[in-house]
């Protein structure tokens, strides 16, 4: 074979194309938000990572990040519940509201928020702890169990919904670290259910599982979808078309579309939408 | 464009090559580790054949007539009488028994070199204690005077008879054979403090010395520069102070450590007015030596719980106080563990500092508490191997091995707890 046909072709980028800052195509506003964000803005010290994105999140939707690796979506989804607040030198601009409320108010405080916008990570990680205290955890720093009895029942409840309640209901005891992948996530689901949050965000939950694992941790996001506002970062557009009402194109720290799912795979409005999705780039 | 033949060819020829250079490897970090077993054999070697006799006391047994008039006492109950009596003439005379012939005022002198140069206080503290056994004779045993022990302990090797004149030897030669001389378990070893007299020295004076010492050590060093870790790791904020108390902690796990002795001489004895030569000083003054290197390797230990557990639990809604205490120090103690021990047991084998906050006096007590006057462990092996006596040199050689033996206790007892609270993620 040739040598000049291992070579890709050089992947077709629309140069051209030029995003206008602060402008997002489609339905990115919500007559019935749980999160209200205007004109946000990351800074990595001079880096500008997020620049000038307003969306609106709805009660009780799930909503998908979608864009190619450091678009910013995963900055963006840290700063719904500060976790980026541990990174030195990471500044945030805008006004970003949970309920009508400041999230970054001086004054409020970030474990309260942390209580109501749980987290789901990239890689499972669980604590090297016994399953059972993985779950407890939560409850326990937020005192919202005061008898055992009570405890035992919310790691029930939250095993119950993540779904691993049969599987591991002998062995509550066992190492969570002793457990398989696809397993160590839904107990991590479980931990972040155990406190009852109202919004989960979830950051490329399955990236590190097989695709069986990823089915069962894709069909509880719908079960929890009823009770939970879902925020989820993925690299899989089949997972995005799957789990969410809405989605979210990111661009380079733009955000450049946000429509119905259905409306953003079939007939995306912006053409950088339209060449991700198609696969040109990514 | 290679031809495929010949380029396996070249593949072939540089695997050679590799494999020749990994034989190498292999056989240098053999050669490494058997220069170093070797030293450490030849080391052990030379250790425990100079010193397993210090494990082995000589006694004279006689039988004491307790003669009033031989020793001008007629009531052991009188101190006065007790102060001026003369507690070594019963001795010489047991000792005549056997040897009637040594009469002369020379011969009685080379006789009280046979025993122990306590023995007549011996005599005294049975007497003071038993007052009635003045006039009956006893069965007591004496340790053997030091020259005599290293005779006996080393027959046949003339480098340990010079000090004992010919007629001595011979006596020797003939209690041995009658059994008035023996050898047997040191005990004396164990259960003394030190002594002017080989013979009568012991070790334990100077490893309870030692453990009260590490035991405020560690009491001050392991907290403190636990904290300070975290404080650093996890709290302060990066920036030029930060940076430069980082650096001097660095700088001041190389400073001398004679140096830290000058400063706790200058501060915790000059300044706060502290006692000389007692343990608190001495532990004070390890713990500022060994807190570098606990604050580092716990910095090391923290730094390595994975960002991933952190972010678990700050998600969760944890504060930074319950992410630290709940998740990084349970996951970095096994590590912080090591690292103390390590510093703790650089601290037990550190003799300078301690030179000069007067932990170096002659201390004969046992002591008793963190303010009584005290020694440590390699201090004494320091003392006894200066000393004139061969049987102080033998007592320096089983010195160390009871401070080896207190290391590897120390370092055994680490890693059992290292293995049992290390978990895996």
């Amino acid at each position: 074979m040739p040598e000049a046909d291992l070579i890709k072709a050089p992947i077709e980028r629309p140069a051209d194309t030029v995003i206008e800052e602060g402008k997002t195509v489609g339905v990115p506003f919500s007559d019935d938000p749980k999160f209200q964000l205007r004109n946000v803005e990351v800074f990595y010290g001079e880096t500008r990572a997020i620049k000038n994105i307003s969306l609106d999140i709805a009660r009780n939707e799930v909503i998908a990040f979608i864009g190619p690796s450091g678009c910013g979506k995963s900055t963006f989804l840290r700063c719904l519940n500060r976790m980026n607040d541990s990174i030195e030198n990471c500044r945030i601009k805008g006004s970003l509201l949970l309920d009508g409320q400041d999230i970054y108010d001086p004054k409020r405080d970030v474990v309260e928020l942390r209580a109501r916008v749980g987290m789901v990570f990239q890689k499972p990680n669980p604590f090297p702890k016994s399953i059972y205290d993985n779950v407890a955890y939560g409850p326990r720093i937020h005192g919202l169990a005061n008898r055992k009895s009570d405890l035992d029942d919310i790691v029930e409840n939250s095993l119950r919904k993540a779904g691993l309640w049969n599987e591991v209901k002998d062995r509550l005891d066992a190492m969570a670290t002793g457990m398989s992948g696809g397993q160590q996530q839904r107990l991590c689901i479980a931990r972040a259910i155990a406190v009852s949050p109202e919004v989960v965000l979830m950051d490329e939950p399955c990236s590190a599982l097989d695709p069986i694992a990823t089915a069962r941790i894709e069909e509880l996001i719908a079960e929890l979808s009823e009770s939970y506002t879902i925020v989820i970062v993925t690299h899989s557009m089949q997972q995005a078309a799957r789990v969410s009402n809405r989605t979210a194109y990111f661009h380079l720290g733009h955000l450049v579309e946000v429509n119905d799912t259905s409306k953003v795979f079939t007939m995306p409005e912006h053409e950088l939408t339209e060449s991700y999705i198609t696969g040109r780039f990514g | 464009m290679t031809d495929p033949g010949s380029q396996a060819e070249l593949v072939r020829r540089s695997l050679k090559r590799r494999y020749g250079k990994e034989r190498r490897f292999r056989l240098y970090g053999i050669a490494a580790v058997s220069v170093a077993l070797f030293s450490l054999a030849v080391l052990f070697t030379d250790i425990v054949s100079k010193g397993y006799t210090g494990f082995i006391k000589t006694t004279v047994t006689l039988d004491v007539h307790l003669d009033g008039e031989l020793m001008y006492l007629n009531d052991a109950s009188d101190p006065e009488q007790m102060a001026m009596a003369d507690f070594q003439a019963p001795i010489i005379k047991a000792l005549q028994e056997y040897f009637p012939n040594a009469t002369s005022r020379a011969d009685k002198r080379e006789l009280s070199r046979m025993t122990g140069s306590y023995a007549s206080n011996q005599v005294r503290d049975l007497l003071k204690e038993n007052p009635d056994w003045l006039g009956s004779t006893r069965t007591i045993e004496f340790p053997a005077h030091d020259t005599v022990s290293v005779y006996v302990k080393h027959a046949g090797d003339p480098g340990y008879s010079i000090r004992l004149t010919e007629q001595q030897q011979r006596w020797t030669d003939e209690l041995l054979s009658k059994g008035v001389i023996d050898t047997g378990f040191n005990d004396v070893f164990f259960t003394s403090g030190d002594s002017r007299e080989p013979s009568n020295a012991g070790i334990l004076g100077a490893l309870v010395g030692s453990l009260l010492t590490m035991a405020i050590t560690l009491v001050i060093a392991f907290p403190v520069g636990v904290a300070a870790a975290v404080y650093l790791e996890e709290f302060a904020p990066g920036n030029r102070l930060t940076d430069f108390i980082e650096v001097n902690i660095n700088n001041l796990a190389a400073v001398p450590s004679i140096i830290f002795g000058l400063l706790g001489l200058a501060v915790f004895i000059g300044l706060f007015g502290m006692p000389r030569s007692v343990p608190v000083v001495g532990g004070l003054v390890l713990a500022l030596m060994t807190l570098p290197t606990i604050i580092i390797s716990s910095r090391a230990a923290i730094k390595s719980v994975p960002p991933s557990i952190r972010e678990a639990a700050q998600g969760i809604g944890a504060s930074k106080m319950q992410v630290v205490l709940h998740h990084v120090l349970p996951l970095a103690m096994p590590g912080m563990l090591t690292g103390s021990i390590i510093g703790m047991a650089q601290a037990l084998g550190e003799t300078a500092p301690l030179l000069l906050i007067g932990m170096v006096a002659f201390i004969v007590e046992i002591p008793d508490g963190f303010f009584s006057s005290a020694t440590v462990l390699p201090v004494q092996i320091f003392i006894w191997a200066g000393s004139a006596e061969q049987g102080f040199v033998e007592l320096a050689s089983a010195g160390i091995m009871v401070l080896l033996a207190f290391l590897i206790t120390m370092n055994a007892f680490a890693i059992w707890l290292r293995k049992r609270l290390e978990r895996r993620w």
